[in-house]
């Protein structure tokens, strides 16, 4: 018998059940499939602009709103300056497409390496309830320009705003069908509390995470 | 097997429970180090912000027992989608059968460095060792665990492995270990550790990582961290393999979006952990990162025989660490004197049932039965009322003596009775003195049982703990609530 059957056998004893899963073993796992429930949760009785903005703070990323998409590179130029950051970026091309000329960012739009100090990104969605920015991984889409970089910004367009992750899921199902390889869920920049339990900030990620929402 | 949770003999160390936790007592830097823990206050914080915290767990738990209740045909639908998405499934019975899948598929790879994100259940199976005997680089990348593996020692605590240690400890080991000049501070230390541990990320061949759930629906793993080793770990190496337990499987993305809530909560008093991956298969056409072969370990070593047995409701842990947190024993003694993987109340209960009654003899008493563990455990299992049953099963089986079950019967009377309940583990806890035979432990503990109210977190009747009333309680002129 091989570990699998081993395993599987073991647990189908163990419930004291028949060997082979029955009809209606397999009716009751297809039936939750189906209807998803959503579980209960907390309150969702926010403005989901406002609770996203107020959250993302909480997780110790920054916030600026602007009007349109090309109002994101003066924004970005905005920010780097006042955080003195170098003004150079690695972004995802359709980010590196927009105007930066006027800027003063140079922007290049590929992967980044381990020695970029600036990756900008967008998003897929965006979860207000607990300020949560979510990504997919896709060929330009990559997934370590708001891993490896010292800073990550975040361009948020307002109708990605989602109230919590469960809506995040129901509308990626909807407009992906199967999940990509990579769904990635970040939260504020990287923490750590491991030496003698006090937080600091910048363990492995980033050290910052700066949100800009367009379209507010 | 000689390990670091067995001696020459081949005896678990969690036999010497009771002369472990003595020396731990007596050891004032654990004692200094375990000061500083104060996620128990972060937690009643996060519980506070939200409504229902209580009506969370309620769902939590009902989330995990579905799981448990069809077990095998959720991990049969978790394979076949996982497979459709081209990760490979393997099944390992046992702790050996862990090493050697990991060794074949390193072997196959040809993997020379290998980085960790964290995985208890590779902590049970001693992979690093194996992996080293097979000739690989293992560099563990959760910081604490990172600082741990400097030490070769082993985790204190599920997920604050090193908080038994100072920053002069790390500080002198970084010194050490990266022949770099001495650190003083806490930030210096945190940012030489991103340094040396980037340079892994980035030339390491495979990636190992726990997974904190299963997702049958999608046949996804779902990687949670707070410093994105864990993303580092599924993104960047050539070969990704996450290991853990058979009971790990949850139905869907909705049931496991509801875990979070109360896991981030219970663990760090967060609303969320930064980091969480879903990683579905390997690297696709086109794809920029990711790795060229993903794998999952879904493992039984003892896990099977709980389903259907009183015990059943382990299997429910979502490996927060709020039953630690809160419990006065592990606080006193902190996680090295449990003697095995997981401390605490549920290594209290899992130890036993993992490897074996006789090899944990103590620790189903490692109690003082004040139930605050039962209380903040955010999928709602009754730790001492399966402790309980476990030193019942020890009385049964010969291995203690029969003295002790009038003492087992009469807690669980009292226990019951909430009322005389709270009573009863208040005055235990003045006392400094359990019920049971293991008062000898209890006793020594520094201060005596009224120190324990100064920081930490006592019992409250009606299942609230006393910082959640303190955190409720209306307001004073304001009209309360
Ligand atoms: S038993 Fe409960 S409180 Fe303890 S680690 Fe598991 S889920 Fe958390």
């Amino acid at each position: 018998m091989s570990s699998r059957e081993a395993i599987l056998s073991r647990i189908r004893k163990a419930r004291g059940v028949a060997a082979e899963p029955t009809g209606a073993e397999q009716a009751r796992i297809e039936a939750h499939l189906r209807a998803r429930p959503i579980s209960t949760r907390p309150s969702l009785e926010w403005n989901p602009l406002e609770r996203f903005r107020e959250q993302c703070v909480r997780m110790s990323s920054t916030v600026d709103g602007v009007a349109t998409m090309s109002e994101v590179p003066a924004a970005v130029a905005r920010y780097l300056s006042s955080a003195k950051l170098p003004m150079q970026a690695v972004a995802w091309p359709g980010i590196a497409a927009l105007d930066w000329s006027a800027s003063g960012v140079a922007v290049e739009g590929r992967p980044a390496g381990g020695d970029d100090l600036v990756g900008i990104t967008g998003v897929h969605l965006a979860i207000a309830e607990t300020g949560t920015l979510m990504f997919l991984s896709s060929p330009t889409t990559y997934a370590a320009t708001s891993l490896l970089p010292e800073t990550h910004i975040a361009v948020v367009p307002v109708g990605v705003i989602v109230p919590a992750m469960e809506e995040a899921w129901d509308r990626t199902r909807r407009e992906t069908g199967d999940l990509p390889r990579a769904v990635n869920f970040v939260s504020g920049p990287s923490r750590t509390a491991d030496i003698e339990g006090q937080l600091q900030i910048g363990a492995h990620g980033p050290f910052r995470v700066h949100v800009i929402v367009v379209g507010a | 097997m000689i390990s670091q949770h067995t001696d020459s003999t081949g005896t678990y160390a969690s036999v010497h429970f009771k002369s472990r936790a003595h020396d731990k007592l007596n050891d004032a830097k654990v004692q200094r180090a375990m000061r500083n823990f104060n996620l128990a206050a972060a937690r009643s914080r996060a519980v506070a912000e939200v409504d229902n915290f209580e009506d969370l767990r309620t769902a939590a738990a009902a989330i995990r027992d579905r799981s448990l209740a069809d077990l095998d045909v959720w991990l049969e639908r978790f394979e076949r989608e996982a497979t459709r998405r081209g990760t490979k499934v393997h099944w390992a019975e046992t702790h050996d059968d862990i090493n050697r899948i990991v060794i074949e598929i390193a072997k196959a790879a040809s993997v020379r460095k290998v980085i960790k994100s964290k995985s208890m259940v590779s902590e049970e199976s001693h992979l690093n060792a194996a992996l080293e005997g097979a000739g690989m680089q293992v560099v563990e990348t959760d910081l604490g665990e990172y600082i741990i593996q400097l030490a070769g020692e082993t985790p204190s605590h599920i997920i604050a492995p090193a908080i038994h240690k100072t920053r002069d400890d790390v500080a002198d080991l970084f010194h050490e270990h990266h022949k770099t000049p001495r650190k003083q501070s806490i930030s210096e230390l945190t940012m030489e550790a991103r340094k040396f541990l980037r340079e892994h990320f980035l030339s390491a061949d495979m990636g190992i990582s726990g997974s904190n759930f299963l997702i049958a629906e999608t046949g996804s793993t779902f990687i949670v961290t707070n410093e994105g080793n864990g993303r580092m770990t599924t993104t960047m190496p050539r070969v990704h393999v996450a290991i853990t337990g058979i009971e790990k499987v949850v139905p869907t993305l909705e049931d496991v979006s509801a875990l979070m809530r109360v896991l981030a909560r219970s663990a760090t008093g967060q609303s969320i952990s930064n980091y969480i991956s879903v990683n579905t298969g390997p690297k696709q056409p086109g794809d920029a990162d990711g790795p060229e072969e993903m794998h999952v370990i879904i493992v039984d070593a003892g896990r099977s025989q709980l389903i259907g047995s009183d015990m059943q409701e382990a299997l429910r842990c979502i490996r927060c660490g709020a039953c630690m947190n809160h419990c006065p024993v592990y606080q006193n003694i902190g996680g090295h004197a449990y003697g095995w993987v997981y401390p605490g109340p549920i290594g209290s209960v899992l130890t036993p049932n993992y490897i074996g009654l006789q090899n944990a003899l103590d620790l189903p008493n490692a109690a003082t039965l004040c139930n605050q563990c039962g209380v903040v455990c955010p999928v709602r299992i009754p730790l001492p009322d399966l402790m309980r049953k476990l030193r019942e099963k020890q009385v049964d089986r010969g291995l203690r003596p029969k003295s002790e079950r009038f003492a087992l019967k009469m807690w669980a009377w009292a226990a019951a009775r909430p009322g005389i309940y709270s009573l009863f583990t208040r005055i235990a806890a003045r006392v400094g003195k359990s019920m049971g035979g293991s008062g000898g432990l209890i006793h020594k503990l520094p201060g005596g049982g009224a120190g324990w109210t100064q920081d930490r977190d006592m019992p409250a009747p009606g299942g609230k703990t006393f910082r959640e009333l303190y955190a409720n309680r209306p307001s004073k002129g304001g009209g309360g609530r």
